[in-house]
């Protein structure tokens, strides 16, 4: 049984409350709706939907660019990735993504993008200004998440039936080692110094920690909820904290966000979000992390300095992924 | 009668103050020397949350009810409820301690006394109420080391909804009191009113739950003063003020605070018209 004791007495709690100023920002936060066709606008200040983009059929990956002019959106089921205009709010162009894009990652840049082609067993490389495809490399047996090192030389693409992380030179565009994880593999994120990769696996229910440079699993952790079946954890997404001290993790039909210490790689907390939470994305600031509830059609909002779930806002059906502004 | 009422309005504020402080320093008494009586006020509020709630778990989260922003833990959407359930105990229990007093004549030390009896009552209701929030307090820094996560501010904003539905219950205890013959019976108070209002009300379960399984056992729910207790608490807890709950509370503290002084009035009560008991 896990008793969380705290240090703090309640009366501290209140003169820290009354310290903090309220934390003000003005993000965007762009959510695929992949049952609507939609993406929803969510003003963070207001914590509301403002605006309801209309985009292709089964929109679920979802990146917005450096500059946060452009959002990029798999139309899965119209086999393409659409651009949205963040200004004018409405899709401006396509890049050929190759059949039933899931999801995709954008280099820092945000010169290109590195589609998984699920059919294909191949990883597409977009070039965000020609909007053409420039290369194509083969990966394992249905390749699903994608990540790209932060200084931009190594893009890490899993393989939900190869059970593998391929590591791609992007230099050479050739896989240059593959590790194999736990079964079906879906999120994969960098440490923001680069320094490790995390993997996670929707049917083991662990994420794995991988060195990049030595292409070895250097821990693996583990998820248990009190009170849940061990089979309805199902490690989704993957994402850091600013700082690199915190990892949060999307269990997804446990309605949880696991938060991992990278130091110790211990469970520090689990928080309890909204139905099938799936993708996470962080504030620009650092101080909120977003969940897409998938089943409840909600977006939960966590305070990354509290470790509390402040809010969860309505948005539309089936929420796959979310990405914010930078601005 | 108007000879009293000459000598009432002899006393100065002053001496209604020694004659509260006493009656709450009785009730202070009896509760530090009881000690069983705190510790079963807090293991009663604390075996449903380690128990009942740790097996509940998992049955909310499915959707969110003002005043909550987010999906919360059962054992943090039965806080409210259990603490005013401790409320509820109190107020019976020393309705319990009424009948027993005047079992024994300590009560009619209490009412032969000059004050009027309505001060007399409400500094009584008063004493308990200060009882109950002590426990309630009690019970959450146990909850708050369990690990059920309250908005800082709500220890403090949740106070004066203690306060108040602490001397609703307090009242309604008393109003029994008064027509409960021997401590025996306190059994009854148990079956009949204890148990039916804690559990017919949206302390254990939220009220949309409640109507989807019986429309019958919701609009009960609603007719109960102590969903209204619940709720009032439950949003003050969170910064807020549920309108609807306070007007209800407050006019049944009106209600029950009447009914009491009346039942307890030597000349026109139900304990004269029932021939009185020792007191």
């Amino acid at each position: 049984m896990q008793v969380p004791m705290k240090p703090l007495l309640p009366a501290a709690s209140l003169i820290a409350l009354l310290l903090a100023a309220p934390a003000a920002h003005a993000y965007t936060a762009y959510v695929t709706n992949e049952r609507d066709n939609t993406v929803s606008v969510v003003d963070l200040d207001k914590q509301a939907v403002v605006k309801t983009i209309p985009v292709g059929q089964r929109p679920r990956g979802i990146a917005i660019a450096p500059d946060g002019k452009q959002l990029f959106v798999c139309a899965s089921d119209d086999d393409t990735i659409e651009i949205i205009d963040t200004k004018t709010e409405k899709v401006v162009g396509d890049l050929p993504s190759g059949p039933d894009p899931e999801t995709f990652a954008l280099a820092p840049d945000g010169k290109q993008l590195y589609v998984s082609n699920e059919n294909d067993a191949m990883v597409t490389i977009i070039d965000v200004a020609s909007r053409k495809a420039i290369d194509q490399i083969p990966t394992g047996v249905e390749p699903e998440g994608m990540a790209v090192s932060p200084d931009n030389k190594v893009v890490v693409n899993t393989s939900e039936t190869t059970n593998m992380a391929h590591f791609i030179d992007f230099a050479t565009k050739k896989v240059v080692a593959s590790v194999l994880v736990p079964p079906r593999p879906r999120g994969a994120a960098f440490k923001n110094d680069g320094s490790e990769v995390w993997v996670s696996s929707e049917l083991g229910g662990t994420v794995t920690v991988i060195d990049p440079v030595a292409h070895k699993v250097t821990h693996t952790i583990h998820f248990t909820v009190q009170g849940l079946r061990a089979d309805a954890i199902q490690p989704v997404g993957i994402a850091f904290s600013k700082d690199d001290s915190l990892v949060f993790v999307a269990l997804g039909p446990a309605n949880r966000v696991a938060v991992i210490d990278t130091k110790t790689y211990a469970v520090k907390k689990y928080l309890l979000v909204g139905q099938r939470v799936w993708h996470l994305a962080l504030t620009p600031d650092g101080k909120e992390m977003l969940t897409t509830n998938g089943l409840t059609n909600d977006v939960s909002v966590i305070d990354v300095a509290d470790l509390k779930v402040t809010k969860s806002i309505q948005v539309g059906r089936l929420p796959w992924g979310v990405a914010v502004s930078p601005q | 009668m108007s000879s009293t009422v000459a000598t009432r309005r002899g006393f100065t504020p002053g001496q209604y103050l020694i004659c509260l402080s006493g009656i709450v320093w009785r009730e202070a008494l009896r509760f530090t020397r009881q000690r069983e009586r705190f510790v079963s006020a807090l293991v009663r509020p604390l075996v449903w949350l380690f128990i009942f709630a740790a097996g509940f778990r998992q049955i909310l989260g499915v959707s969110i009810i003002p005043p909550y922003q987010t999906y919360v833990l059962y054992e943090v959407y039965v806080t409210p409820g259990l603490m005013a359930m401790i409320q509820l105990f109190n107020g019976m229990q020393s309705s319990l301690s009424m009948v027993y007093d005047r079992e024994m004549g300590n009560m009619r030390m209490l009412l032969v006394s000059p004050f009027p009896r309505a001060f007399l009552l409400i500094s009584k209701l008063l004493a308990s109420t200060a009882v109950s929030v002590l426990q309630v307090y009690a019970y959450l820094v146990v909850a708050w080391l369990w690990g059920v996560d309250l908005p800082p501010w709500g220890w403090l904003t949740v106070l004066p909804a203690l306060a108040l539905a602490g001397f609703m219950l307090g009242a309604l205890g008393m109003l029994l009191s008064s027509a409960i013959r021997q401590l025996e019976n306190f059994a009854g108070v148990m079956n009949f009113v204890i148990f039916p209002m804690f559990f017919a009300s949206s302390a254990l379960y939220p009220l949309w739950l409640v109507e989807q399984s019986s429309p019958v056992v919701y609009t009960i729910c609603r007719l109960n003063p102590f969903t209204y207790a619940v709720e009032l608490i439950r949003f003050a807890l969170y910064m807020e003020i549920d309108w609807v709950s306070l007007a209800v509370v407050a006019g049944m503290t009106v209600v029950f605070t009447l009914g009491a002084i009346l039942a307890y009035d030597p000349s026109r009560g139900l304990i004269a018209r029932r021939g009185g008991g020792p007191g």
